[in-house]
C-alpha cells in the first residue's frame, strides 16, 4: 500500500498563460454575465438564498441575476487552504495552493475486464478492485469514484461506490455521483462512521464532492441541493464546468472560459451565501467540440490550454482548483493516449492545479482501463521529476567531480554518481531495452501494465474497515434503499 | 428574375445566412414564386451542397446547423402557404424526441432533432426532464414512427428501459421504433434493454433512423 504520496509540490518550472490583466478581464466580464444575463438555478431552495442576497430572481425561467460585488463578498468568504483528510493521516492532502495531487478520473461506464480483455458495463466489484489498484499506487493521490456501480440501484450507486473505496482504501475520497438531497444525507452519515461523529468529519473531511455544471451558463437542481447539504456538513464541495466551446460554450477560448467562470463562481457564491466560510474549489474540464460531430473531444491543444489557464482563475479566487486534465479520447491506451494525458497533465501541473481528474479512462472519460491507469501514473511519475526542474548548487555543479575525472575519462565509478543518482528517474513502463532485446517478444508498456495490474489485483487485499464499521455502513445503505430504492 | 432569386436563396443556404434566407423567401413568395418551387428549386440545391460539402470535410457542423436554421426560417413562411394550396412536403417520417425524467441536458438531443428535421424528418421535440407518461402519450398523439430517447447521466439512463417497458404495457411497442443515445448509453445497454437502435452522434443518429424506416 502507498505509505508516501507522489505529490507534486514546489516546482521550478510554470508557464505564464494570462497576465493579471487578462486574469482581471475574464473576471469582469464574468460578473457582467452573471449580472446581465444571469444563471440558471432550478431549485427553489437557492433562488431563496439568491434572492435573500440581493439577486434579481425570476421564479419562471429560474434564472437569477446576482450583483457582481455580491459575487466577490461571498467568494471572499471562501478559505482560501484546507486540507482533504485521508482515514491515515498520513495520507492527507493539503489544498495549500504548493501541491498538485493526482486523483483516478470518473465516472466511467464500461471497463476493459483485466482477464478477458472484453469491454462491459461496470459493476460494484469493478469500483472495488479499481480502487484497490489506485490505493496501491504512489501516484495516485485521492479516490475519485472511477466508475458507476450499475448493479446497484440508481438511487444509491453513489452509495455503494463509497462503501466500495472505503472498504479497500484509506486514501480521500470524492464523488461527483451525488445528486439528491436523500443520497448527500446518507453519504454524510456514511463518512461520519468512518470519521468518528459529524464533528471529527467537518474537522477531517474524509469525503470531498464534486456537482457538474449545466452549460452554458445553468446549474442541475439536485446537485445544487445536495451541495448544499454537503456545505452544511462541512465537506469540500466543488462545481464542475465542462462547458464546450463551440457548442455549451463560445468558439472562442476567452469566451469560454467566461462561460465556465459565471456558472462555477455563481456556484461557489451560492454555497458562500448559505454557509459562510465552508470549503469550496473551483472545477473544470472545458473543452472543444469535435468540429465534425459535435462530440465532446477529450484532448487537444484548447484542453491543455484551460488545464493551464483555469488555475490562474482559481488562484484569482483564492480557492483550490480541480482540474481535468488525462482523460484522452483515444479509445486504447496508445500514441493519442500518452500525447494527450503527457500534455494535458503537464499544463494543468504548470501552473499547480491542486488536484488533477484524472487517470484511468479511454474515450472521453467513458471506458476504465486498468492499463491506462497504470500509465497515467508513469506520466505523473515523469512529471514529478520534471517540476523540480533543475537544481543549481555546490553539489550539482559538481565541480569537484568533473575536475577529477579530466577529459575523455567516465563518470561511472565516481561517487558522486553513486550518491546522487536516486534524483534520475527510473521508468516502469517506458522501454529502453536494446532492440535485440525487445524483438524477442516485441512486448511493451501495455503488455506489463496489464501483467502488473493482475498481480497487484493478486496480492494488494488491504483491509480497512473493521467488521462492525463495515457492517453499520452496510446497513446505513440497506435504510436508505427501503426509505427510497422502491 | 426568378431564377435569379431562387439562385439567391440557395446561396444564402450554402454561405449560412438565415437572415437572408428568411428575407429572400418572403421576397419570392411576394413576387409570385410556388412554395413548392422556391422548396425545390431554392431551398433544397442548397441544402444538399451544403450535405456534400460536410461529407467531404470541408464544411463543420455548425455550418450545417446555421444551414438547417436558414431551411427552418424559409420552412415557417412556407408551410402554412403549402396548406392553403393543400400542398405538402413528403417526409421522411415522423420523430418524437425528449431527455428523459430527472435529466435536464438539452444539447446533444436537440442537436439531432436539428439534424433530423434537415434530413426531411417531422419532429417533435418535448424538451427536457420529460415524464415517462407524456411520452407513450405523445407517442399516440402524433403518431410517432420513431422515438429517441436521451439520458447524458448514469442515474437516468436506466429511464430509457422504463419507458420501453411502458410502451409495452401500453400496447404500443410495436408501433414505434425507439432510438437511445446520451454520453453513457453504449450498444450492450441498447441492446440489454430492447431498443430499436443507438447513434453516438447525430450523423448516426439519422442514418439510423433512416434505416428504421426502410424496415
Amino acid at each position: 500500500m502507498a505509505e508516501t504520496l507522489k505529490s507534486i509540490s514546489s516546482p521550478k518550472l510554470s508557464v505564464n498563460i494570462l497576465t493579471e490583466d487578462e486574469v482581471l478581464k475574464i473576471h469582469t466580464a464574468t460578473l457582467d454575465v452573471i449580472e446581465t444575463t444571469g444563471v440558471k438555478f432550478p431549485s427553489h431552495k437557492a433562488l431563496d438564498i439568491l434572492e435573500a442576497n440581493k439577486a434579481t430572481v425570476d421564479r419562471s425561467s429560474m434564472i437569477a441575476k446576482i450583483p457582481g460585488h455580491i459575487i466577490e463578498e461571498n467568494l471572499a468568504n471562501a478559505p482560501s487552504t484546507y486540507t482533504l483528510s485521508a482515514l491515515d493521516s498520513n495520507l492527507d492532502l493539503p489544498l495549500d495552493g504548493n501541491h498538485s495531487h493526482l486523483g483516478t478520473d470518473g465516472c466511467g461506464v464500461e471497463i476493459i475486464d483485466i482477464i478477458t480483455g472484453d469491454r462491459r458495463r461496470t459493476t460494484k466489484k469493478d469500483v472495488s478492485d479499481v480502487h484497490r489498484l489506485a490505493d496501491y499506487t504512489n501516484e495516485i493521490g485521492f479516490h475519485w469514484v472511477s466508475i458507476s456501480a450499475q448493479d446497484c440501484h440508481p438511487k444509491s450507486r453513489s452509495l455503494h461506490e463509497l462503501e466500495a473505496v472505503w472498504s479497500v482504501s484509506k486514501k480521500h475520497v470524492q464523488t461527483e455521483s451525488i445528486v439528491t438531497e436523500e443520497e448527500m444525507k446518507t453519504a454524510i452519515e456514511m463518512a461520519s462512521v468512518l470519521a468518528g461523529g459529524k464533528q471529527k468529519l467537518r474537522d477531517n473531511p474524509i469525503l470531498s464532492i464534486m456537482q457538474c455544471t449545466t452549460s452554458p451558463l445553468g446549474h442541475d437542481g439536485g446537485s445544487l441541493e445536495a451541495g448544499l447539504i454537503a456545505a452544511e456538513a462541512g465537506l469540500p464541495i466543488g462545481y464542475m464546468t465542462m462547458a464546450s466551446c463551440g457548442s455549451s460554450g463560445p468558439i472562442t477560448l476567452a469566451g469560454n472560459l467566461v462561460v465556465g467562470n459565471a456558472e462555477v463562481i455563481s456556484a461557489l457564491a451560492l454555497m458562500q451565501m448559505a454557509h459562510p466560510g465552508c470549503p469550496v474549489y473551483y472545477a473544470a474540464a472545458q473543452t472543444a467540440i469535435d468540429l465534425r460531430t459535435g462530440g465532446y473531444t477529450g484532448g487537444g491543444p484548447e484542453d491543455y490550454l484551460f488545464g493551464a489557464a483555469t488555475n490562474r482563475l482559481a488562484d484569482f479566487y483564492n480557492v483550490p482548483l480541480s482540474m481535468g486534465a488525462f482523460a484522452t479520447g483515444a479509445k486504447e491506451p496508445d500514441w493519442q493516449a500518452a500525447l494527450d494525458n503527457g500534455l494535458s497533465s503537464f499544463m494543468a501541473v504548470s501552473t499547480l492545479s491542486d488536484m488533477l481528474l484524472g487517470a484511468g479512462l479511454l474515450h472521453g472519460s467513458r471506458i476504465l482501463s486498468y492499463e491506462m491507469l497504470l500509465m497515467d501514473c508513469e506520466i505523473w511519475s515523469m512529471l514529478h521529476s520534471m517540476f523540480k526542474g533543475i537544481v543549481i548548487d555546490d553539489n550539482s555543479l559538481a565541480l569537484d567531480v568533473i575536475k577529477a575525472v579530466k577529459p575523455g575519462g567516465t563518470f561511472l565509478s565516481q561517487k558522486h554518481t553513486k550518491i546522487n543518482m536516486q534524483e534520475r528517474w527510473v521508468p516502469t513502463l517506458i522501454d529502453r531495452r536494446t532492440y535485440n532485446v525487445w524483438e524477442q517478444r516485441k512486448d511493451g508498456a501495455r503488455e506489463w501494465a496489464r501483467e502488473r495490474a493482475r498481480q497487484i489485483l493478486r496480492d494488494h487485499n488491504p483491509i480497512v474497515l473493521d467488521q462492525k464499521a463495515s457492517a453499520e455502513l452496510t446497513n446505513i445503505i440497506k435504510k436508505h434503499e427501503n426509505s427510497y430504492c422502491n | 428574375m426568378s431564377s435569379e432569386l431562387l439562385s439567391q436563396l440557395t446561396t444564402s443556404i450554402i454561405d449560412g445566412d438565415p437572415d437572408a434566407t428568411h428575407e429572400l423567401t418572403k421576397k419570392a413568395l411576394s413576387s409570385g414564386i410556388e412554395p413548392m418551387s422556391i422548396i425545390k428549386d431554392g431551398l433544397m440545391p442548397g441544402m444538399s451542397i451544403v450535405g456534400d460539402k460536410f461529407s467531404s470535410g470541408e464544411y463543420f457542423l455548425p455550418d450545417l446547423i446555421i444551414a438547417a436554421d436558414g431551411m427552418q426560417k424559409a420552412m415557417e413562411l412556407l408551410e402554412p402557404e403549402l396548406s392553403a394550396r393543400n400542398q405538402s412536403i413528403e417526409s421522411a417520417g415522423t420523430v418524437l424526441l425528449g431527455t428523459v425524467k430527472g435529466d435536464i441536458h438539452e444539447i446533444g438531443k436537440s442537436l439531432v432533432g436539428t439534424m433530423l428535421s434537415a434530413n426531411g424528418f417531422k419532429v417533435h421535440d418535448l424538451g427536457v426532464d420529460v415524464d415517462t407518461d407524456i411520452f407513450v402519450q405523445k407517442v399516440k398523439d402524433v403518431g410517432a414512427n420513431i422515438l429517441g430517447l436521451s439520458a447524458l447521466l448514469t442515474t437516468t439512463m436506466t429511464v430509457q428501459k422504463e419507458i420501453i417497458l411502458a410502451l409495452t404495457e401500453a400496447g404500443i411497442r410495436k408501433d414505434v421504433k425507439v432510438l437511445v443515445g446520451g454520453a453513457p448509453v453504449t450498444r450492450s445497454w441498447a441492446e440489454e434493454i430492447g431498443a430499436d437502435g443507438y447513434a453516438e452522434d447525430a450523423m448516426g443518429a439519422v442514418q439510423i433512423a433512416r434505416n428504421l424506416m426502410k424496415n
